[in-house]
């Protein structure tokens, strides 16, 4: 390729076009979440949970991966999209993708509203700021007991067949197909936002936030488009658990759960889109097999995993196979 | 008779008791070569700074072309036409220096906001890096991360950057610095061949490069001009020698 590309026919676009071409492994990825159906028909369930997971982390990813901001709160917007949908449902209207689109657009809006406090500060008093933006909603959800639910979860979320045929069902069958395709759908938009002029000047910002003013770029305008479009797709996640387990529990809003979606991006690898799908599967197949051995202890092993992985893999385990496989390529030519 | 393409007038800041900036008055005619130069500490890259909109003056006034932009945000400013570099390399280290390139060209012409279309579907602001690229003799590795680009070419690749916002006004806060003397002379080449109506300051330490490239010079001592004018009325002038060029010098 090297010798190809630096001859007088040199063509720039190509070279961004091969960046962000279908690359074979992406196409047995997404082929291969549909195994489940075959192999392991009885942990539908649980893979509809872990396309969910693997959404959320996958919105996530585009904040700490993509702009370089750190979050500790994100489950703010995951919750909020989670009880829009439980309360759309609840009151009335359970038709599913309706209350999907309505759930992420309240989730995306009220991004939109927190993105002006958190464009004006930086580092650490920006994650203490998510932090305790996420306690603070959790602690007004858990307070409106009457509206939802409080401690005892929102209860009484009755879902309408999907194009009323398709009911959901206590096997996760309907529920999985309808996270995947939700997941495959929204991970197609997140592509492409990281593949476009505005994905690279994000990259911009995370690789230098000195030189982007200095290029011409409104760096807070470009923060408060991710902060929305982040979380849009966390709503959507969310509205998607909430559907799919027709309840939604307060720690939909919890510390713990925003910072388990960060510990999914970080095993996997951040800034690479299937980091935070990769990192969900495993964090997600490792609970449930490790719950299942010992439910006291699951943590314990989860901990010394992260460990492990932050040690020899420091850009997770997306990162650390890139490496390798350059480092293959390398010595054979 | 000239063009005035950047002004200041009457710019003062302090941090503390400490001058920084005392009452700069600079005229940078359209097209004109100005070195600025003067010891370390002397408030050159603060001057930048300042004209940049990185730092805020406590009073005084800039002027672009005939519009007032001493209240104009930096990014504001570059959208005008005002650029800068800088003296440590601040660049994207994960980035090619295409994809850096493409992404100054892309907010230049107001199209980096846009997220619903793929980058390769910019085919001009693609050709358009490259040239700058080529140009700056960047062309053959456009494509690898800039982390693994030699030191000199992260200072070129500095430059391009710059260029690709095509600057009315470049202001170069020492392009050579870090580069050894036998290879800053293709730093200057560069520099030498930016298109003619482009007004250029640079702050350059290495006298040589400053009388081969400037028009004109102005020497900053303490945070406020000392003396300025060409190059001859500089190297003849007492104040300078005593203060800055000290007695080795020529």
């Amino acid at each position: 390729m090297n010798a190809q590309t630096t001859s007088a026919a040199f063509n720039p676009q190509e070279v961004l076009r091969a960046q962000v071409r279908w690359r074979a492994l992406e196409i047995v990825f997404w082929v291969a979440t549909l195994a489940p159906f075959v192999l392991t028909p009885n942990y539908l369930v649980l893979c509809s949970q872990i396309a969910i997971a693997a959404l959320f982390a996958l919105s996530l990813d585009l904040l700490v991966g993509y702009s370089g901001i750190v979050s500790l709160g994100h489950a703010v917007f995951f919750g909020v999209g989670a009880y829009s949908a439980g309360l759309i449902a609840k009151n009335g209207w359970g038709e599913p993708i309706s209350g999907l689109i309505l759930a992420s657009v309240i989730a995306a809006a009220f991004g939109y509203f927190i993105s002006f406090i958190m464009v004006r500060i930086s580092h650490f008093a920006l994650i203490m700021v998510t932090v305790g933006l996420c306690l603070l909603v959790g602690e007004i959800a858990n307070n409106f007991h009457d509206i939802t639910g409080g401690d005892d979860g929102l209860q009484g979320v009755k879902m309408w067949p999907i194009f009323g045929m398709y009911k959901f069902d206590i096997f996760g069958r309907t529920a999985y197909v309808y996270a995947l395709i939700a997941t495959f759908l929204s991970f197609l938009a997140v592509r492409r936002v990281v593949n476009s002029p505005f994905g690279l000047s994000l990259r911009g910002m995370r690789e230098n936030q000195r030189r982007m003013p200095a290029i011409g770029a409104p760096m807070k305008k470009r923060l408060q488009v991710v902060y929305v479009i982040s979380a849009c797709f966390a709503g959507l996640a969310g509205a998607l658990s909430a559907q799919t387990t027709q309840f939604v529990a307060l720690d939909a809003l919890s510390f713990q759960r925003s910072a388990e979606v960060l510990v999914m991006l970080i095993l996997g690898g951040a800034g690479r889109l299937y980091g935070g799908l990769i990192g969900a599967a495993i964090f997600m197949v490792a609970r449930d097999q490790l719950a299942d051995m010992n439910p006291q202890y699951w943590y314990f092993w989860l901990g010394l995993l992260l460990v492990i992985v932050i040690i020899f893999l420091p850009n997770g385990i997306l990162g650390g196979l890139a490496a390798l496989i350059d480092r293959l390529r390398s010595r054979r030519s | 008779m000239t063009e005035i393409a950047l002004s200041t007038s009457g710019l003062n800041k302090n941090f503390g008791s400490l001058v920084v900036a005392g009452d700069i008055s600079i005229s940078l005619p359209r097209g004109a070569r100005y070195a600025l130069i003067g010891p370390n500490g002397a408030g050159k890259t603060t001057l930048i700074n300042l004209m940049t909109g990185m730092l805020a003056p406590d009073s005084g006034k800039i002027v672009l072309g005939n519009d007032d932009i001493t209240a104009v945000p930096p990014d504001g400013r570059v959208k005008r036409g005002l650029v800068r570099t800088f003296q440590i390399n601040t660049l994207f280290p994960n980035l090619s220096p295409l994809e850096a390139v493409t992404l100054a060209v892309c907010e230049r012409r107001g199209e980096a906001g846009v997220w619903w279309k793929s980058l390769p579907s910019y085919k001009e602001a693609a050709d358009e890096a490259y040239a700058v690229l080529s140009t700056l003799r960047l062309g053959d590795v456009c494509e690898r991360p800039t982390k693994q680009l030699a030191y000199g070419q992260q200072r070129l690749l500095e430059i391009a950057i710059a260029l690709a916002s095509k600057p009315k006004v470049l202001l170069l806060d020492e392009p050579a610095a870090g580069v050894p003397k036998e290879e800053s002379g293709e730093l200057f080449a560069a520099v030498a061949d930016i298109a003619s109506d482009i007004s250029v300051l640079f702050i350059e330490h290495d006298m040589e490069v400053v009388f081969r490239f400037a028009s004109r010079i102005i020497v900053m001592v303490s945070g406020r001009i000392l003396v300025e004018g060409t190059p001859d009325e500089i190297s003849s002038n007492e104040k300078v020698r005593e203060v800055y060029l000290g007695s080795g010098h020529g």
